[in-house]
């Protein structure tokens, strides 16, 4: 009896062990499937609480941090004026918790990038320079943190896109950036099926913005 | 053996499944009773958990019973954790959010306060849109005349603010007075700022009713905050046609340390060959100088700072004196040398506590010659200062500091040139010492009250005098504030009177002003009523501190960067009713520096296509009093109105990792006819108007910016 005891205890630890991890990655799919397809703001204030609760059961796991700050700082696309800083602090406030569990993660760097390159939008004329180097410096450091990681370069593209030529921006600088981009997305493998894989899809869609006038 | 593992294993998972399986549903509204939509509703540490709709309303089953904590998360809100038991009925969760510190929707002190910084999000202008303005020329006093409360006085250098005279604006860098913020001039002839504006992170320029931190500025105070450290190493080069320049600027890898230098030199004349004068100069004017600047991050919270400057100028030239009848031309001949030196410390001292500590030394030379005298002039002054501020609650502010000046003048009039033979030498020291307290209490997020005292006393003097200030701020919408001030400001009489061997006490002035202000990302609208009352001012007829005086009117300021594209404008006008009996008035009179109405339209327009960025710049001033010995009613007299156009326009381009601009601006453009006043001849019957020693003044100049960019490094070696 004792051995039966000892042996459904060790098969229940099992059970609930696995319980909990099939548990998280469903949840993660799920709301993941959702992102790519979510672009209005109320939606991605659900997804990024969606998020938000499973950081706050799997207090071990990065990355259901790392998508809601990364649901905040799309968040800010929608938005305009001081408001942006306001969801680009509640984005930093979760990418610190990402980045003190996986420190040195390339992925994480690229999302602090983004970050500080969506608070220009505030003030470009004043911000512009600020920002656009703190941003130019972290997706450096995501890059060398990854060299397979084409998320960086298709956030240089976008910055190259949208400073104007007058500063050294402009279409035709960001085009042949994304073009590196798109041939990273191809061959680029994520460590999971809830690891980052976004962007290959707005990558397509700037380098035909590239091409117009 | 397998069934019963099996079943057990089934039961045990049914088990969690089942068991516990509570309702929690709920209402989450806002203060005003308004419901929250987006809200994170969930019990901690679990998947458990739903957001809030449009009607405030949240359900989810939560798998625990017992102790647990029920989270409210979202954005602009202060979060909430409560302690609840859950058991296998349903349970509602009801409870009203109370909205975050958010800097937006907090009060700020905003009677007579106009304040130009990147930092802070509700102020007016930037510091870039004092560069931009057109007929500023870059000079930040030029900028800030294109804002209500500043006079139109374009024959002397300084800040002329509500009926004050320029003496009464002082200007602050890093908190402490700078002695000599502008270049020496020749007589009728308006000088402009020393220092660039991009040396600036911060400009606050006050028409009144200002803290407790400064004193000795009856009418104003233009507080100017120097840069912290650069965003990255640059190089700079500057060739216009006035002068060259260039710079360097290091910031260390470690990004806590920066060093940088510039020299400049400018020369007027070659510029006066193609533009011509209407003085005749002996010695186009040459200015050559230089500065110094060191910044160190001490700590993640402490920053040293130190900035030096130095500068050489001179010039000589010949004006029609109006006594003469053969064309005599009186000469006046300046050479000056200045040197202004400010180091600074600001360190946290404890969570709440701040202490900034602040020294300066500034000399300044001038060596004067006309025909009949030379005249040397010698202005010190070294001080210190510092101040602890402590941060009270959440909002609320505590200030204490102390400062002192010490300040040296000399001047030696030789007229041994004319044979008179004539030496007078006069020498004065002064210890200048002041105490300040203040505290900022936030009563609530949108009502704040400030109260402070300032105790200042000074040897010459021989007086201690305290001045009690006082400011409240009340936000009477989301984006609107209502704010009072009133305060009393004492200064020492006008630095010629302290050589006077009986020197005349502190003047003063009093204020009171009424504001309203409403700015949101793209508009500010902001209204400003005054009264100023002036006591004890120098009265010369019996040398004593019988003068006074009023000032009252109101302020009207209006920008929109939103209703016509690609265009930002600001209109400013400005009502000033005010007379004074002082210095040699016989009796109370508006002063010859304040024009009844002023009023300014500054427009910019951003072209991105073509790369130019391209502004005007309207003011116009309402006749100025001027004195008419044959006029028996003084100072009655009045100018003709003043018309200014200047318009300005800058090509920018970046070239690898060069940002090139090539601006241009010119004064006056279509060509007005201005005129500040009139002198007259000693027997009254010849007169000339004072009017600036061109018509327009026109300036062209390439600036080049170097910057070690490398992100951009990379792209080029991938390519």
């Amino acid at each position: 009896m004792k051995k039966i005891l000892s042996i459904l205890a060790l098969l229940s630890v099992a059970i609930f062990a696995e319980a909990q991890n099939p548990k998280y990655i469903a949840a993660m799919e799920k709301n993941i499937a959702a992102l790519d397809t979510t672009r209005d703001g109320a939606k991605l204030q659900n997804l990024a609480n969606n998020f938000e609760r499973i950081a706050s059961a799997e207090k071990s796991e990065w990355l259901p941090n790392y998508y809601t700050a990364y649901c905040y700082v799309n968040m800010t696309y929608s938005t305009k004026g001081n408001e942006i800083d306001t969801f680009c602090d509640r984005a930093e406030k979760f990418i610190k918790v990402a980045d003190s569990i996986s420190p040195n993660n390339s992925e994480i760097y690229t999302l602090k990038a983004q970050i500080a390159s969506a608070r220009i939008s505030v003030n470009p004329m004043s911000r512009g320079q600020k920002y656009g180097m703190e941003s130019g410096e972290l997706r450096e450091k995501a890059k060398e943190l990854d060299k397979t990681n084409p998320r960086p370069y298709y956030l240089e593209g976008t910055a190259y896109f949208y400073t104007p030529p007058m500063f050294g921006g402009g279409k035709d600088k960001a085009k042949p950036v994304f073009q590196k981009a798109l041939e990273m997305y191809e061959t680029f493998k994520p460590a999971s099926t809830i690891a980052p894989n976004w962007g290959k899809n707005s990558c397509t869609y700037f380098l035909k913005e590239c091409d117009k006038k | 053996m397998n069934r019963i593992l099996f079943t057990f294993t089934l039961i045990l998972l049914s088990f969690q499944g089942v068991l516990a399986q509570t309702k929690v549903s709920g209402k989450i509204l806002d203060q005003k009773k308004q419901p929250l939509p987006g809200v994170n509703v969930f019990i901690k540490d679990t998947y458990d958990g739903a957001s809030t709709g449009a009607d405030g309303t949240f359900s989810f089953t939560a798998a625990d019973t017992g102790d647990v904590i029920i989270v409210c998360s979202f954005i602009g809100f202060e979060q909430i954790e409560k302690k609840i038991k859950l058991t296998s009925s349903d349970f509602t969760f009801n409870t009203t959010m109370k909205e975050s510190l958010n800097e937006l929707k907090v009060v700020t002190i905003s009677a007579g306060t106009i304040e130009a910084s990147d930092e802070k999000k509700t102020t007016v202008l930037k510091p870039l849109d004092i560069v931009t303005t057109a007929g500023a020329q870059g000079d930040i006093v030029g900028a800030l005349k294109t804002l209500p409360g500043a006079q139109q006085v374009g024959e002397s250098e300084g800040l002329f603010v509500r009926g004050g005279d320029g003496s009464e604006t002082k200007t602050i860098i890093d908190g402490m007075v700078v002695n000599k913020p502008f270049f020496s001039a020749a007589p009728d002839i308006a000088s402009r700022g020393r220092f660039s504006p991009f040396l600036f992170k911060g400009t606050v320029f006050s028409t009144g009713g200002y803290s407790a931190q400064y004193g000795q500025g009856m009418s104003s105070v233009l507080a100017l905050e120097t840069q912290d450290l650069p965003a990255q190493t640059s190089s700079t080069l500057a060739i216009s046609s006035v002068g060259i320049g260039g710079g360097y600027n290091k910031l260390w890898k470690e990004k806590n340390m920066s060093v940088g230098f510039d020299l400049n030199y400018a020369n007027l004349l070659p510029y006066f060959k193609l533009v011509k004068q209407t003085p005749e100069y002996t010695r186009a004017p040459q200015f050559s100088g230089g500065s110094l600047n060191f910044r160190k991050k001490t700590s993640t919270t402490g920053m040293l700072k130190f900035y030096g400057y130095f500068n050489l100028s001179d010039l000589g030239i010949k004006t029609l004196s109006i006594d003469s009848t053969n064309g005599f031309k009186n000469l006046f001949e300046l050479n000056n040398s200045d040197v202004y030196t400010n180091l600074t410390y600001k360190e946290r001292l404890g969570e709440k506590l701040l202490m900034n500590i602040g020294a300066s030394y500034s000399t300044n030379v001038d060596n004067i010659r006309t025909w009949t005298d030379s005249i040397r002039s010698q202005s010190d002054m070294t001080q210190g200062r510092i101040v602890f501020s402590r941060g009270i609650g959440k909002l609320s502010m505590l200030r204490i500091g102390a400062e002192y000046q010490y300040t040296y003048d000399d001047v030696k009039i030789d007229g041994a040139a004319s044979g008179y033979g004539y030496h007078i030498r006069n020498t004065i020291y002064d210890n200048y010492s002041a105490q300040f307290v203040e505290a900022d209490i936030y009563i609530t997020q949108k009502l704040v009250w400030r109260a402070g005292a300032r105790g200042e006393h000074s040897t010459l003097e021989k007086e201690y005098v305290i001045s009690p200030r006082t400011s409240v701020a009340y936000k009477v919408g989301e984006k609107s504030q209502l704010s009072l001030a009133y305060g009393q400001f004492y200064q020492k009489p006008d630095r010629t009177y302290l050589f006077y061997p009986q020197i005349p006490g502190y003047n003063k002035a009093t204020h009171y002003i009424a504001n309203i202000q409403r700015v949101d990302d793209f508009h500010t609208l902001r209204a400003e009523i005054y009264y100023k009352k002036y006591d004890n001012l120098t009265n010369l007829n019996d040398s004593t501190n019988s003068g006074y005086g009023y000032a009252q009117g109101l302020d009207v300021f209006w920008r929109d960067k939103k209703t016509i594209k690609g265009v930002d404008y600001w209109i400013s006008y400005t009502y000033l009713e005010t007379k004074r009996k002082y210095q040699n008035y016989p009796k109370e009179v508006t002063p010859p520096f304040a024009a009844k109405h002023t009023a300014s339209l500054v427009f910019k327009k951003f072209f991105e296509k073509l790369n130019l960025s391209s502004g005007f710049t309207y003011t116009y001033a309402s006749g100025r009093p001027y004195y008419n010995p044959n006029n028996p009613e003084f100072m009655s007299d009045r100018t003709i109105d003043y018309h200014s156009l200047g318009i300005n326009g800058a090509y920018l381009r970046q070239i690898k990792n060069c940002f090139a601009v090539l601006a241009f601006s010119v004064t006056n453009t279509i060509g007005n006819e201005q005129i500040f006043g009139y002198r007259y001849s000693y027997d009254g019957k010849q007169s000339a108007a004072v009017t600036p020693p061109a018509k327009r003044f026109f300036f062209v100049g390439l600036f080049l910016s170097f910057g070690q960019n490398r992100s951009k490094e990379v792209i080029d070696n991938n390519n």
